[in-house]
């Protein structure tokens, strides 16, 4: 357990949560509230949010790869008009991490988009109605008094499908980084298929697949007991 | 959410929605853009979204030249399917009695469902592949469906939506005669569609995308999943032939897009009837 | 000055026009009944007060002031919602407090998390918890105050509505069938009691409902409203025996009015054989006439009356309704009866079915005109009327396009004695029938007189 491969590994899943979830989350929540208020163009827009989540990240990834090239990549070509000299996306240890959530929001933020959408179709017009009579002027009075609490539901599931989707990233990195440069991007889903499958170090990586479960399991309970706090109202 | 919408703030509403769209479409864009470019302009002009030589041809040719296209999508949608067939099939019995009949162990049932809704076949992969390795199962399509044959986020899924439909419409289908199987079959199955499509997206998607388990148990190209196909492209062509590589990927990402578009209504539709609005 | 005007307000949805024109005053301390079937645009016209909705047309004007431009949250109107839309995650002394926190705390106080934290908002929250305290006590609701709505009965959250409602002392206070998903008992006992809050509070009200008990035994005036347009706007009573349109006389009365085809022929109303003489001067043509269940009368032995057969006898405990169809014309007609009088009907047996003219109203022919006037007046002494309402007729001057006017302000406080005579008297001529017979011609007597029939045996 104190191995510094594995310990670099659960920092870096860490950091790739703690990004990719909220943010994610709370993009979604945004889309979702903007589609919702929107006219005539809500279906164009809801299908242009969805499509990375329909589309194969394994063959996204390449795509970004392109866009993320640090010379024929078009990202380092806009900034340099700009004159900013673009970074080594995915080739330096210090940007990769980023460069790999950044991937992970654009591919869940129509997800969880579409979550909150049907959550926010389930909630009954008539409270938004008797927030206005009551003198909830503003759209942000009306979001604290009805959206947000009447959300609740959908936004636990959000969170509980968003951090676990960010927990077991694999794909990108495998695509993309194998881990490196450097253990830069090695996270634990690939740390574990790397030592058991590809070094064949079975026992370590089963002592690793311990710890994940063990992660995963602490995530469950915790939700859980939010979950069983909150009152279930008819 | 605001009624009384004053033109200034839909401008803004509209504003800030397309320039989300521009950034979700921007890989797209490249993608199409890539795929008709030559090599040689893919390195000197990166902005330009118009190929200077329109060389999709040529791409999609080397494209499917190199990688075996229909076995790939053939493979995705068999293992897709025969997955989801699986899934649905077991799952509807087992969210249809623990949430509509009575039995002793029901609560630990529930528990044991919370508890497999976290665990990913990512934990138990070691295991499972030393077991398919002994049976020598591995490089089959068996390997690759059977250990998600039971999802639990179905079972889930499924039992919320079951929850909410009434008891007196299967009290009635009793009265009628009919046995629990059939209650299953003529009553519950029928009016499930809206779950199954929900959840048929959230399936082929996670099985469409996974890398994962076909990289572990598969190590022939007649059996790669086009995830995996596409790694195999990649490694043998030596990444930086993006025209191609960009062919290749629109192709291979091309069926699952079409297949959204056309369900997407009744996808949207399904998630909010079942439980996942909480 | 009316506490509430509604001028001429239209609106439609899609090119169905669901408001053809209202309008309606309001005054301080009434309450008025909005009733109509569902569809009727009752519902809308609420949300249009509250500023839910905006119509396509005309003016509301409250306390002489024109709402149009106004928000919904600065209307000061308070509404009960059918489905009462409490707030599910607020317990119910946090939806009361809801529309205070949102008049008295600015708007960063309002923030959740930080806004606890503000100076100067303890107090106030200090005050609103006070005012949620008594208004939960005039209600008594102390003891729910803590809880959800999830965790109270159909009747607390009623409750609970009405205070949200009350607390903040609003101008005007819309209810939309507040009692529709109470039981049957409850509803009875809800009835009182929201009257007396109203007594209590003095607050104009206008009250949604499709159940016309609700609405005759709650209301000071009740509209009728049906398919857009607004048919009559009248004390109870004078809905009930006074309705000025047959829609209104169909919605209004259970079992339902028997509407029966009749033609009229120079000034006089012929219906198999039974025959008004009316003084006034009525289109010939055909025209239907009207007749409360209650007024019909039974002859067992056949030999009064038009000949006809029990259908169906249905016992409902105080009374009992005989379903009767005529021989010669097969029109259906509905008795009301006492049990003593039912005693001996049965299903199928032949019976003569008594129309008593004089309680008759008659109705002329085009269904939904705008213009409709009421002619026959009743006899005092027993409460009966004729209406007739008639197209094309060029008594009513052409301002009077709406029921909504046809009752003027002032007469609904007295309608025991006198609404009807006003409202009529006002505007309108009384007319006279005369009680003749067929021979006779048919001359104005006075105002009281009755209309009588003679049957042709």
């Amino acid at each position: 357990m104190n191995d510094r491969t594995f310990r670099r590994s659960l920092w870096n899943t860490s950091v790739y949560t703690a990004i990719v979830a909220p943010v994610s989350i709370v993009l979604g929540l945004g889309v979702a509230l903007l589609i919702e208020g929107e006219g005539r163009a809500r279906g164009f827009f809801r299908t242009v949010y969805f499509l990375p989540v329909a589309s194969l990240i394994v063959a996204m990834a390449t795509v970004w790869q392109y866009i993320f090239h640090p010379t024929i990549g078009p990202l380092n070509a806009l900034l340099s008009l700009a004159g900013i000299p673009g970074p080594n996306w995915l080739g330096a240890s210090n940007t990769v991490l980023y460069s790999l959530s950044i991937i992970g929001i654009w591919q869940s933020v129509g997800f969880n988009m579409v979550l909150f959408l049907a959550g926010l179709t389930a909630i009954p017009r008539e409270l938004y109605a008797a927030a206005h009579v009551d003198g909830a002027k503003s759209a942000l009075d009306r979001f604290f008094l009805v959206t947000w609490p009447m959300l609740g539901p959908t936004t636990l599931f959000v969170v509980t499908i968003s951090v676990t989707n960010a927990v077991k990233v694999f794909e990108t990195v495998k695509m993309l980084t194998d881990g490196g440069p450097n253990k830069a991007s090695e996270v634990l889903l690939f740390t574990i298929y790397q030592e058991g499958f590809v070094y064949l170090r079975v026992g370590y990586a089963s002592a690793m697949t311990v710890v994940f479960l063990a992660i995963l399991v602490v995530l469950m309970f915790l939700q859980y007991r939010v979950l069983d706090r909150r009152v279930h109202y008819t | 959410m605001s009624n009384t919408a004053i033109p200034a703030g839909r401008i803004i509403r509209f504003a800030l929605l397309s320039l989300g769209a521009l950034m979700i479409l921007a890989p797209y864009i490249f993608m199409i853009s890539t795929a008709g470019k030559t090599q040689s302009d893919i390195f000197t002009a990166a902005l330009s979204l118009v190929p200077q030589h329109f060389y999709f041809a040529e791409n999609f040719a080397k494209a499917f030249a190199k990688v075996p296209m229909a076995t790939l999508l053939w493979n995705g949608v068999v293992v897709c399917g025969l997955i989801f067939f699986f899934q649905v099939l077991v799952a509807i019995p087992c969210a249809y009695a623990m949430a509509k009949l009575k039995f002793p162990a029901a609560r630990l049932m529930m528990v044991l469902v919370m508890l497999g809704l976290l665990v990913p076949i990512h934990a138990t992969a070691l295991p499972l592949y030393v077991a398919f390795d002994r049976m020598s199962l591995l490089n089959s399509y068996t390997a690759l469906v059977a250990p998600f044959t039971i999802s639990v986020f179905a079972i889930f899924m499924f039992l919320q939506f079951f929850r909410a439909m009434p008891d007196d419409l299967l009290h009635a289908a009793r009265l009628d005669g009919m046995s629990e199987l059939g209650i299953v079959a003529r009553v519950i199955v029928p009016n499930a569609w809206p779950a199954v499509t929900a959840f048929a997206i959230f399936s082929v998607v996670a099985h469409w995308n996974d890398l994962y388990w076909p990289l572990i148990v598969v190590s022939k190209q007649a059996y790669a999943t086009p995830p995996l196909g596409l790694m195999y492209f990649r490694a043998a062509e030596a990444g930086d032939d993006y025209g191609a590589l960009m062919a290749a990927t629109l192709i291979i990402t091309l069926p699952l897009v079409a297949a959204f578009l056309l369900a997407q209504k009744r996808f949207v539709e399904g998630i909010t009837m079942t439980g996942l609005k909480g | 000055m009316s506490a509430l005007s509604l001028r001429d307000v239209r609106k439609s949805f899609g090119g169905n026009a669901i408001l053809n024109g209202i309008s309606l005053d309001v005054e301080q301390d009434e309450f008025i009944a909005l009733v109509g079937p569902s569809g009727c645009g009752k519902s809308t016209l609420l949300r249009i007060l509250a500023g839910l909705d905006h119509a396509d047309s005309g003016g509301i004007i409250v306390g002489g002031k024109d709402m149009a431009p106004v928000a919904a949250a600065d209307r000061n109107i308070a509404m009960v919602f059918q489905s009462y839309a409490l707030y599910p995650h607020l317990t119910a002394g946090q939806n009361i407090a809801v529309p205070l926190a949102m008049k008295r705390l600015s708007r960063s106080q309002r923030l959740p998390l930080i806004g606890a934290l503000l100076p100067g908002q303890k107090g106030i929250r200090a005050g609103i918890s006070r005012d949620v305290r008594e208004m939960a006590s005039v209600l008594k609701i102390d003891q729910l105050l803590d809880r959800k709505p999830g965790q109270m009965s159909g009747g607390q959250r009623q409750r609970v509505a009405l205070a949200r409602a009350m607390v903040r002392q609003p101008s005007i206070f819309l209810m939309d069938e507040p009692l529709s998903n109470l039981d049957a008992n409850l509803r009875v006992h809800a009835r009182g009691e929201i009257v007396e809050l109203h007594r209590r509070a003095g607050v104009p009200t206008l009250y949604v409902t499709h159940d016309q008990a609700e609405a005759l035994s709650m209301a000071d005036r009740v509209a009728v409203m049906i398919g857009g347009h607004l048919l009559q706007l009248a004390a109870p009573e004078a809905i009930y025996n006074d309705p000025a349109h047959i829609e209104v006389a169909r919605f209004v009365g259970q079992p339902r009015i028997n509407i029966l085809p009749a033609v009229a022929d120079t000034g006089r109303v012929d219906y198999q054989g039974v025959r008004l003489a009316l003084l006034e001067k009525v289109a010939n043509g055909p025209v239907s006439l009207g007749i409360r269940p209650e007024f019909v009368k039974l002859a067992p032995d056949g030999r009064s009356g038009l000949a006809g057969r029990i259908e169906r006898v249905e016992f409902l405990g105080s009374e009992v309704i005989a379903h009767c169809r005529l021989d010669l014309s097969g029109d259906a007609v509905v008795a009301k009866l006492a049990p003593h009088e039912a005693m001996d009907l049965i299903g199928g047996m032949p019976v003569g079915v008594l129309l008593p003219s004089e309680q008759a109203m008659v109705f002329g022919p085009g269904g939904t005109a705008a213009a409709h006037r009421q002619y026959g007046r009743h006899t005092a002494g027993t409460g009966l009327c004729l209406a007739s309402r008639l197209r094309g007729s060029s008594r009513m001057p052409p301002r009077f396009t709406g029921a909504a006017k046809a009752a003027r302000p002032g007469c609904w406080r007295h309608r025991q004695s006198c609404c009807c005579c006003c409202s009529c008297s006002c505007r309108w001529p009384l007319s006279s029938f005369s009680a003749s017979p067929i021979s006779s011609s048919a001359t104005a007597s006075s105002a009281s007189s009755a209309l009588r029939t003679t049957r042709i045996s």
